[in-house]
């Protein structure tokens, strides 16, 4: 009924990329594509015709009610969408692929089974509107819903084609992240669900006992009303049966069992409200639509209420809202990463591209970034360790109340695993592709019942780009990895941690295999841990494949073991939520939605039914998937991804057993997952992480300085051959503001600035000196003035004094000519930002030339023993002059190559060794304007 | 007001008008161009020995004896165990083997404590003595060691005492050094007392007499030195140096540094004696075995005892006291001061008459400062053979309390003390860069390249 949209090939896109390069020496990594509309002049002009001005990213549902329907739009409101139709879209982006999988009842089972499906990823465009997305779908579980499943979409909406072709990978990775996230808060909420209909059935059925005795006592044991009433118990006893049988699959899922309704946020009274008129999933499966089966149940929340007999139409009822299927604490935390997407896709193509090329340089750049690159964009590791070590402060801000698990650390439990979710398929080549198509229906439990499969499976089928999920896996893999072994170190302290060690080491390995381990029934490992290694060489290591190997044989003890699976899902989400905003409130005000929850789906898949599926698509993919192994490294190694996986001290204590443990680091990690949300945007007390942003704001201040100093020159020298600059001023905010212009000049700055002391009032001492490369000093006429003067004078030789106050610099004489290329003042640079940016390639082109100057063995140690000191003193300076420094310059590079050598030598680390403070006995002068 | 700070650099001619010689910035002969400031004690740092050619230890009023590393700069063993503060260290290293150092330490909780510096322990320790020791003398070539307080008392490696001499006096012993022949001497206030220690077969029977006193001082004495296996060195609070023969204890030569000599003029001594005493006490004393240089009040006295004459002087060589001085080869010659600056020196030969003569020349001060004078000053220069000029070639300002104390590390660079709580070890910035280009090739070697 509903046509197939136009769906695109989604291809490496080789070729394309050959033809937007540039004859130029530019290596082809690097290239970036180039607008592409060559009849239009203005390249800014808008192009497309559709009828919003941005991105969004927008949720669909396919609601069983009133068929595709939007449910809320990121970022929020009327703006972001335009005048673009949504319901049309919605219909259009449901409608391409929904891998419906229901429950049904597989063949030699009785009972309904969930059915465990993984996202199918689509990239589809709408020509007409002018609208191209990247559509995630999934599906969440609804114990209401039909066949418990509701189909979800999440699409990312842009007017640019390309950008949703080229960005697809990373799309993919972060959209599959938010999803996880999704899934699992609706696993949680679904096992809920499902205790609470149990208490009811299990109320009901006592009441239709004494029922049943009762008429039988009065009418006989052949009266109608005693074979009613005996059907009525046996569809009960039926009813509880198989939801005891649903329990289990969602609850082994995780492997962890769900034994604290309580932690649930959810609202009683409206679940009652909402689960009012409930069907019985077998009725469902069998004969969906038919209301006449008698095991349709009411359901209470905590007081177990009789489970009325008799169905109400289909249609009436309320389907749960998207917020409502889900825990809200994960929703939250995936309104956040969609945030974040949004946020993180913004704006034009090249602008993504070319960022996302220069990070992935500067990560490899390793040696020089610390020099002048902001700290974000490369810096990992210590972020980690920042965000470790500030774990008081995570713990603090705790966050939303849902997530709070304090009094209830087994309510973790029922945290179900996203790892399952993770099916080894990828069939990236083309929507229309064949083999995929086999592929999906492999993907789908056969037994399920043709008539479950609605319209829009069909289309979806057929041209569905199911993707590269696997890139989950090794993301999730390798973001464990790296989490799990700080966490242990963490640990070490506190916890006798080799078993620890073990424990996590397993997990690790156990989500590869995980979907193995949901299904006791399932003989067969789909995917062995051995298929991963072969897809992933360069992602997993080898003891983690030693691991793996033995996994396989403690996939049999999983569920004795649940904890643990737990755990890394929760490594995961925390990974993935910490690039979200702190604003997590967003979703409330949204629509309301549900997400059918895809792990669902697919636990039914992992069930054993489709067992078959993922191997022959690992083998196909393989080059492939190499990729996009290479390509998700980079997303997994996000630092952030394993920050917040902290293990409360406190807790840790505690470690009466391994289930416990996880619990508690679970709960931690949720916290400190969210608070480091928050971190990201509310800067620390101590000193934020110095941004490109704050530098860019400081260009203008550095324009302006330029232009109204004319021995800017000299000043800048100071600052970048490693002289302390002081700004003495009696003004604070002049200072501050002459301070921070400086401070893009400034080489080593520190990921908080460390090098730099905006603003200070007391006397300072020598070691300030080595740490602090720029200060503002406030002068006063007071006893402590006079010891900051003195204490200036004293030192005056290591620093040179520029007054804001008199507009004077005492500092050495500078002769050479890279500053005049740095420091123009007759620059006709307008904008701060643009000046910013000049300043920043020069310092990357003076960044590579002492790196190759310290790099080079000659320069600074013979070559043979024979030579003395003077001949590579000689060697250096004819060097030096090649690269055209003389005089003054080298002293700049010298600096920035002992920076470079220290630097490579112990890292950033402030270990045992006291920094070297080097200096010159110059003589300096005054400059005035 | 900041005239001063933007003032522009030191004019110069800037040398003559004050007098204290002053440096400009530029130091072309100053090697220190690096620094590391050594963070660990809590209190003034007083003391500092070398250890090797590593290793250095820093002694305080903290009661700490911290165990650097030079090169790095790290601290490698702190040593713990005293209550009061440190009142002297010295290195022993047993006759045997010279490669086992350890480290000894006397402090005012009135115990000593023998250390090895690469574990950090303390080896040994005795406590409760009658008085703390105020200075420490190993022998080691008879693998004994001698404290010096109150009384003076003889130990062996194992810390059983050999001998112990009487209650000497409430100044107790400041100082002592080793004579030739088993003989010590101690300064004890205002005199020299030589013992002589009568080796027997076994340590046990190892006894220490008195020999003799040389009373030949006025004033407590500050400072003793050894110069040579002939000769050692005392200094008076009041400005008296006199040298000694170590066979036979006679006086060689004695010296009153007046700073202004009587020959000058009479009206000079008449200023002269309006000067503190202090300002002529001799604070330290440090020989190369021709040279001795005297640190006398805020200045720097620079003695031959072969020629038994003065080579050169400066009256006002730092703001304040000099409290240690260094006779480097070469000529080179370091000070340190409450000034809290660090002075390095060179002998050079005079100038040439032409030249206006700098401040530093004998008797010079006594004339005020005027052109006029350089004529005299020439004069007395020639008079007086071999006298040569202290040119200041150099300071280090990094502390800003009193430097107690200084070591040399030879290459390695030096150390300074103060009463900062700081330790700083200067370095030689091209030699440190070129160590870390090689440790750099190094590791990256290692490494297999980045």
């Amino acid at each position: 009924m509903i046509g197939s949209p136009d769906l695109l090939a989604f291809t490496k896109e080789n070729d394309v990329v050959d033809s937007y390069v540039e004859p130029s020496q530019l290596p082809e990594e690097f290239s970036v594509p180039l607008f592409p509309y060559c009849g239009n002049a203005n390249p800014w002009s808008k192009t497309s015709y559709a009828k919003f001005a941005r991105d969004f990213i927008l949720i669909s549902e396919f609601s069983e009610q009133v068929g595709p329907q939007p449910l809320l739009t990121v970022p929020d409101g009327p703006k972001a969408c335009g005048t673009f139709d949504l319901n049309y879209f919605s219909l259009r982006i449901m409608s391409v692929d929904y891998q419906a999988s229901f429950v049904g009842h597989p063949p030699g089972c009785s009972y309904p089974k969930l059915n465990f499906v993984e996202d199918s990823k689509v990239v589809l465009g709408d020509s007409k509107e002018g609208a191209f997305a990247y559509v995630h779908h999934l599906t969440l579980y609804d114990l209401e819903a039909r066949g418990f499943v509701r189909p979800f979409c999440m699409a990312y909406v842009s007017a640019d084609e390309r950008k949703i072709m080229r960005q697809f990978l990373q799309l993919s990775s972060e959209f599959s992240k938010a999803s996880e996230c999704l899934k699992t808060g609706n696993r949680k909420a679904f096992a809920n669900e499902i205790e609470k209909k149990l208490k009811d059935l299990e109320y009901t059925r006592a009441v239709l006992h004494r029922e049943t005795e009762l008429q039988k006592l009065n009418n006989g044991c052949y009266s109608t009303q005693a074979i009613e009433k005996a059907n009525e118990l046996a569809n009960v006893e039926k009813s509880i049966y198989e939801h005891k049988d649903l329990l289990k699959q969602i609850t082994s899922y995780p492997n962890r069992k769900m034994k604290d309704p309580e932690f649930l946020p959810y609202d009683s009274d409206s679940l009652v409200e909402s689960a009012d008129l409930h069907r019985d999933p077998e009725s469902e499966s069998v004969a969906r639509g038919e209301l006449d089966d008698p095991t349709n149940q009411r359901r209470p929340s905590y007081t177990p209420q009789l489970i009325k007999a008799k169905s109400a139409k289909c249609f009436d009822k309320r389907l749960k809202t998207l917020e409502e299927l889900c825990d809200l604490y994960f929703f939250h935390q995936t309104m956040d990463q969609l945030k974040q997407i949004e946020k993180t896709f913004r704006g034009d193509l090249c602008n993504i591209y070319t960022n996302q090329i220069e990070q992935a340089l500067l990560k490899k750049q390793k040696v020089t970034n610390f020099l002048f690159e902001d700290f974000s964009t490369w810096e990992e590791d210590e972020n980690v360790k920042q965000f470790c070590s500030g774990n008081e402060c995570l713990l603090d801000n705790l966050p939303p109340p849902a997530s709070v698990p304090s009094g209830e650390p087994l309510s973790l439990d029922s945290y179900t695993s996203c790892v399952e979710t993770v099916p080894i398929k990828m069939e990236p080549e083309t929507g229309e592709g064949g083999p995929q198509e086999v592929e999906m229906t492999d993907s789908i439990p056969c037994e399920i019942a043709q008539d479950n499969l609605d319209e829009g499976t069909d289309a979806a089928m057929k041209g569905s780009l199911s993707s590269g999920e696997s890139i989950e896996v090794l993301g999730t893999e390798k973001s464990f990895k790296a989490q799990g072994s700080q966490v242990n170190s963490e640990n070490m302290a506190n916890v006798p941690s080799p078993q620890l060690l073990r424990v996590r080491r397993r997990t690790v390995t156990k989500r590869a295999n995980s979907e193995d381990s949901i299904e006791v029934l399932s003989t067969t490992d789909s995917i062995i841990p051995e298929d991963l290694r072969a897809s992933y060489p360069s992602a997993i290591h080898e003891e983690d494949s030693t691991d793996a190997v033995e996994d396989r044989t403690s996939g049999q003890m999983f569920p004795v073991n649940p904890g643990t699976d737990v755990q890394d899902e929760c490594v995961y989400k925390t990974g993935t939520s910490v690039q979200v905003d702190a604003t997590c409130c967003m979703g409330q005000e949204g629509l309301a939605y549900e997400e059918p929850s895809p792990e669902l789906a697919q636990e039914c898949c992992a069930n054993g039914v489709v067992k078959q599926e993922p191997r022959p698509c690992c083998q196909r993919d393989l080059p492939l998937q190499v990729d996009f192994v290479l390509d998700d490294a980079n997303i997994c190694e996000d630092p952030l991804a394993g920050l917040s996986h902290e293990p409360n001290p406190t807790y840790l204590l505690d470690e009466t057993s391994r289930m416990n443990l996880d619990d508690l680091s679970d709960s931690t990690s949720f916290m400190s997952a969210s608070t480091s949300s928050d971190r990201t945007c509310s800067p620390f007390l101590y000193g934020s992480p110095v941004t490109v942003k704050q530098k860019k704001k400081a260009g203008q201040s550095a324009i302006r300085f330029i232009r109204q100093y004319p021995f800017a020159q000299q000043a800048i020298f100071c600052l970048l051959s490693g002289r302390t600059l002081v700004v003495l001023g009696t003004d604070e905010g002049t200072v501050r503001k002459l301070v921070s212009a400086l401070t893009i000049y400034l080489p080593n700055l520190g990921k908080y600035g460390e090098s730099v002391k905006p603003w200070l009032s007391s006397p300072f001492h020598l070691s300030d000196l080595q740490n602090w490369k720029l200060i503002g000093i406030h002068k006063m006429a007071s006893p402590t003035g006079s010891s900051v003067l003195h204490s200036l004078k004293r030192y005056s030789r290591y620093v040179s004094i520029l007054d804001a106050d008199n507009k004077t610099l005492r500092c050495p004489p500078y002769k050479g000519t890279l500053m005049e290329r740095l420091v123009d003042h007759r620059t006709q640079i307008k904008r701060g930002a643009t000046y910013f940016l000049h300043v920043q390639s020069m310092l990357t082109q003076l960044c590579a030339k002492a790196f190759l100057f310290t790099f080079c063995h000659h320069l600074h140690l013979p070559i043979n023993g024979g030579e003395d000191d003077d001949v590579v003193a000689t060697r250096r300076m004819k060097f030096l002059h090649h690269l055209g420094y003389d005089q003054d310059d080298c002293h700049v590079l010298h600096f920035l190559s002992e920076l470079i050598k220290c630097y490579y030598l112990h890292g950033s680390g402030k270990g045992v060794r006291p920094p070297v403070f080097g200096f010159s006995y110059v003589t300096s002068f005054v400059y005035k304007i | 007001m900041l005239r001063w700070i933007l003032g522009g650099r030191e004019a110069p001619g800037a040398v003559e008008k004050s007098p204290v010689m002053v440096i400009g910035e530029e130091q072309p002969k100053n090697v220190f161009t690096e620094l590391q400031v050594l963070k660990g004690h809590y209190d003034i740092v007083r003391f500092l020995v070398q250890i090797d050619d590593l290793r250095f230890a820093s002694g305080g009023d903290d009661g700490l004896v911290l165990v650097w590393n030079i090169q790095t700069g790290e601290c490698l063993q702190e040593l713990r165990g005293h209550t009061q503060q440190i009142t002297a260290v010295a290195v022993y290293s047993g006759p045997t083997d010279g490669t086992h150092v350890h480290l000894l330490t006397a402090s005012s909780d009135r115990a000593l404590s023998m250390w090895d510096p690469d574990t950090g322990n303390r080896v040994k320790t005795v406590s409760d003595l009658l008085s703390s020791a105020k200075c420490l003398l190993v022998l080691h070539h008879l693998d004994l060691w001698i404290s010096g307080g109150n009384e003076m008392c003889m130990w062996d490696r194992n810390f059983s005492l050999l001998w112990r001499t009487d209650h000497h006096s409430d100044a107790g012993i400041s100082a002592m050094i080793e004579l030739p022949k088993n003989c010590i001497a101690a300064a004890v206030d205002k005199e020299i007392v030589i013992y002589r220690l009568n080796i027997a077969s076994s340590e046990e029977d190892t006894t220490v007499s008195e020999i003799c006193r040389l009373t030949d001082h006025q004033d407590s004495i500050r400072a003793l030195i050894s110069v040579s296996d002939q000769l050692f060195v005392s200094g008076s609070h009041v400005g008296e140096l006199i040298v000694w023969d170590s066979l036979n204890w006679s006086v060689q030569a004695s010296e009153r540094i007046l700073w202004g000599e009587p020959r000058p003029a009479p009206q000079a001594e008449i200023k002269l004696g309006a000067q503190k005493q202090s300002e002529m006490s001799v604070r330290h004393l440090a020989s190369d075995g021709e040279l001795i240089v005297a640190a006398v009040g805020s200045g720097l006295y620079v003695y031959n005892v072969m020629r038994k004459s003065v080579v050169a002087y400066r009256k006002t060589a730092h703001d304040s006291n000099v409290l240690h001085t260094l006779l480097l080869p070469d000529g080179q010659l370091m000070s340190c001061s409450e000034d809290g600056s660090v002075r390095m020196w060179e002998l050079q030969d005079l100038p040439l008459p032409a030249e206006p003569a700098s401040a530093g020349f004998f008797g010079m001060w006594t004339f005020g400062r005027s052109s006029k004078q350089t004529n005299q000053t020439m004069k007395k220069a020639q008079e007086i053979l071999g006298l040569r000029m202290l040119e200041l070639t150099g300071d280090l300002i990094g502390h800003s309390g009193a430097v107690q104390m200084f070591i040399s590390m030879g290459e390695r660079g030096l150390v300074t003390c103060s009463t900062d709580h700081l330790v700083i070890a200067w370095k030689n910035g091209k030699r440190e860069s070129q160590l870390r280009s090689f440790d750099l090739f190094c590791k990256l070697e290692q490494n297999g390249g980045l």
